[in-house]
């Protein structure tokens, strides 16, 4: 069928979370981003108008736009990770509206694990403050491929360059301590429009894109793990009475690949029986393939009957994972009760959980001064700090530095089942073998 | 193949079968919310997209409201019956007759009155996930919500208190009692949803497209003449070329004046749509808050 030429289907998705701290503007960012590339609509104008009568003194507040609950509205702030959605001709853009108290820390990593981009805006008349630090910190832990720095309200600094360039000295003071390999400056003013969708004539020293051209085409195509074949089980695939006589005995092993490509006829190896095998089928629903890349979801049938079900992985030959029961990780502490160590949890890591204890609180990172303090007695809640685990059964993994999907976890407490952390895990000091059986549980 | 680009369907349709399996995987008594409505239509596809070629390991649950649209509920049965899966539905008018929900003096709208209906259902198969066709671009509270939207033992939503929803790694667990909503269609907008619809070549309810019928004049809107709340006398009757853009009830649904008779159409057609899908619902304008305040009751 062919496209409608007045409906443009984009040809990807960028993912990008707003971080900054209170009163430094992001809803209105949003809402101006969603305002000047005419992604509102009539009613969602009106409803605008309709607040802005009631609370705004006459004038519309594009903030209205996110701060999307009750309580939020009443208390002028926003409480939770919002999800905003628009479309350009060139890209379909997801938004993680990420509030900036301190105290929401937790948040942030929610918005920002999956994000491509992370914005950190930053107030002209301020500059870098610690939650400037804190978010660019948390960005570069989680290993978010490109950063934009904002320099928002520049036209309460009069416009100037001078002032522009020094708060991206005190920016390019700390980024080499960071991982983040992807930096850009743009000076903005998100209540008025300047340099957001459309270019500023207030700055002709800014020679850059404007907010929206820059996330229109920021490179994002090589943002997966494209090396490594990982495929965590979720779920086997058995038909009962399949009608079809081809499938009486189809097994079929189905997830989404975290990592690498698959062929048919490839052998792979089945984690934790540690037992090899060779790909019989790649099998979708649109029909077999001849390979399949990250992050596809797949149903693979295997040559051989090997035990295999939720939570096991299959991964390639080559760029075998790290595996062991002793593992070491950054985590951000998300719970009231503070981590310490010789607590209990249950950690969840792709596709199957297992139980966990703390054995060591390794390090705490100031976020004040990106300072690491080592033994620290606790991690409390918004802490990020590194830590020893022990796990009741080997965990395969990658270094989170080397694959985001193979290489998080989150950690719940039994009981309430609350999520109290977000894991990083670093790489492991042993390999899986490629004749693994000595590996079985 | 050379290159290993996915477009933006593709991405949207890996993150929604992941999500599926994750609740076959997590959960062991599983529904899908199935009204017939093109978002559910959507999420039956990609249920068989995660589950063939075994069969759909969840039945489907229906809370219907009395006020639907005939074609709808054709539909749903038909569907349902093709795909081989188990159709449940649950009525607000046996509820009512039970004692289970009770209709505040004038109510006319039935929207309130699903969330009782609902819960009860959902105690009686103690089904332990909901899956629903919900999706964030729809409302603010939406917007607002998680993948796994986790509800306390009375179905309540508290937006202060979710579960922190990092990568992909989504935590299912639940004390007796509790109740997981699932929204695989989070990320999906209403264009989405369409240009999956036309990729798929799916099915949809002949209500979507333009055709002819009696409207009648209510609250700046034209709503599908009815017999439960028949035209009084002075209200503005015609009979216009319509269709509708989202389906609720049929006493609170707007129709659009519309030619769009086929999914190209409907795709120009909101393309250039200057009002968004629930500018046609009247339960969403009722205030500010009203999706937040069902949301936090028990609605999905």
């Amino acid at each position: 069928m062919n496209d409608s030429p007045s409906a443009p289907v984009p040809v990807d998705i960028l993912r990008f979370n707003t971080c900054g701290s209170v009163d430094d503007g992001k809803s209105t960012l949003i809402g101006r981003l969603l305002y000047d590339s005419k992604s509102l609509m009539e009613d969602q104008i009106e409803a605008l108008e309709r607040s802005a009568d009631i609370t705004g003194g006459g004038q519309i507040n594009l903030a209205n736009l996110t701060d999307g609950l009750r309580a939020e509205r009443e208390q002028g702030i926003t409480i939770d990770v919002a999800y905003r959605y628009f479309a350009t001709p060139r890209r379909k853009f997801i938004i993680a509206d990420t509030p900036g108290h301190v105290q929401y820390t937790r948040n942030m990593v929610t918005g920002a694990s999956t994000a491509n981009l992370s914005i950190v805006l930053v107030d002209a008349r301020a500059g870098v403050i610690e939650q400037s630090r804190r978010h660019t910190a948390i960005a570069s832990l989680l290993r978010i491929p490109h950063l934009v720095v904002a320099v928002n309200k520049m036209d309460l600094v009069g416009w100037s360059e001078q002032r522009f360039r020094e708060i991206r000295a005190q920016f390019e003071e700390f980024l080499p301590r960071l991982a983040i390999q992807d930096v850009k400056f743009i000076p903005l003013s998100a209540l008025n429009g300047d340099n957001v969708v459309d270019p500023s004539p207030h700055t002709p020293w800014y020679v850059g894109p404007t907010l929206l051209g820059h996330l229109e085409t920021v490179h994002i195509a090589s943002d997966w793990n494209l090396r490594g074949f990982r495929l965590p089980i979720q779920w086997v695939n058995r038909p009962n009475a399949p009608k079809d006589p081809a499938l009486h005995d189809f097994r079929g092993f189905s997830g989404q690949i975290a990592g690498g490509v698959v062929r048919r006829g490839q052998r792979v190896l089945a984690l934790p029986a540690g037992l090899p095998s060779t790909v019989k089928q790649i099998w979708t629903y649109d029909g077999p393939v001849e390979e399949a890349f990250c992050p596809q979801s797949v149903t693979v049938v295997l040559e051989d009957d090997i035990d295999v079900s939720r939570g096991s992985m299959l991964v390639g030959l080559e760029e075998r994972p790290g595996f062991g029961t002793d593992l070491r990780a950054n985590v951000c502490w998300m719970h009231a009760r503070p981590l310490q160590a010789g607590r209990k949890y249950l950690l969840k890591h792709t596709s199957h959980t297992v139980q966990a204890v703390v054995t060591e609180v390794v390090s705490r990172l100031d976020m004040g001064t990106l300072e690491v303090q080592p033994s620290p007695a606790q991690l409390a809640v918004n802490d990020i700090g590194e830590i020893r685990l022990r796990t009741a059964r080997p965990l395969f993994h990658d270094a989170y530095g080397v694959n985001r999907l193979t290489g998080s976890f989150i950690l719940i407490e039994p009981g309430t089942n609350a999520t109290v952390a977000a894991g990083m895990l670093q790489a492991s000091s042993e390999t899986v073998r490629p004749e693994g059986a000595e590996y079985e549980i | 193949m050379t290159s290993y680009h996915l477009d933006h369907l593709q991405h949207l349709e890996t993150e929604a079968i992941h999500i599926l399996r994750e609740v076959a995987g997590e959960f062991e008594r599983p529904a899908l919310l199935f009204s017939g409505g093109k978002d559910s239509i959507c999420l039956l596809r990609l249920a068989e997209k995660a589950f063939r070629p075994a069969e759909l390991p969840l039945p489907f649950l229906n809370v219907d409201t009395g006020h639907h649209f005939p074609e709808l509920n054709e539909f749903r049965d038909r569907r349902a019956a093709e795909l081989g899966a188990r159709l449940i539905v649950r009525t607000v008018e046996e509820a009512l007759a039970r004692g289970i929900a009770q209709a505040a003096p004038g109510e006319i709208s039935r929207n309130r009155l699903q969330i009782p209906t609902l819960l009860a259902a959902i105690e009686e198969f103690r089904f332990d996930c909901c899956i629903g066709g919900a999706r964030r671009d729809e409302e603010k509270a939406r917007a607002k919500e998680r993948f796994f939207s986790f509800r306390d033992a009375f179905g309540q939503w508290d937006p202060k208190n979710q579960r922190p929803e990092i990568w992909n790694l989504y935590n299912a667990r639940l004390n007796p009692g509790e109740n997981m909503r699932v929204f695989p269609l989070s990320n999906w907008t209403e264009m989405d949803v369409w240009e999956y619809i036309r990729r798929e070549r799916l099915e949809v309810p002949s209500i979507y497209f333009s055709h002819r019928r009696r409207c009648v004049r209510r609250g700046g809107q034209w709503l599908p003449a009815n017999d439960l709340v028949p035209p009084k006398p002075g209200e503005d009757v015609r009979e216009l070329t319509v269709r509708v853009r989202t389906i609720g009830d049929i006493i609170s649904t707007g129709c659009v004046e519309s030619p769009a008779s086929t999914v190209d159409d409907i795709i120009a057609e909101i393309a250039a749509a200057r009002v968004t899908e629930r500018g046609s619902r009247a339960d969403d304008k009722a205030s500010e808050a009203a999706m937040e305040d069902r949301k936090k009751a028990g609605y999905f």
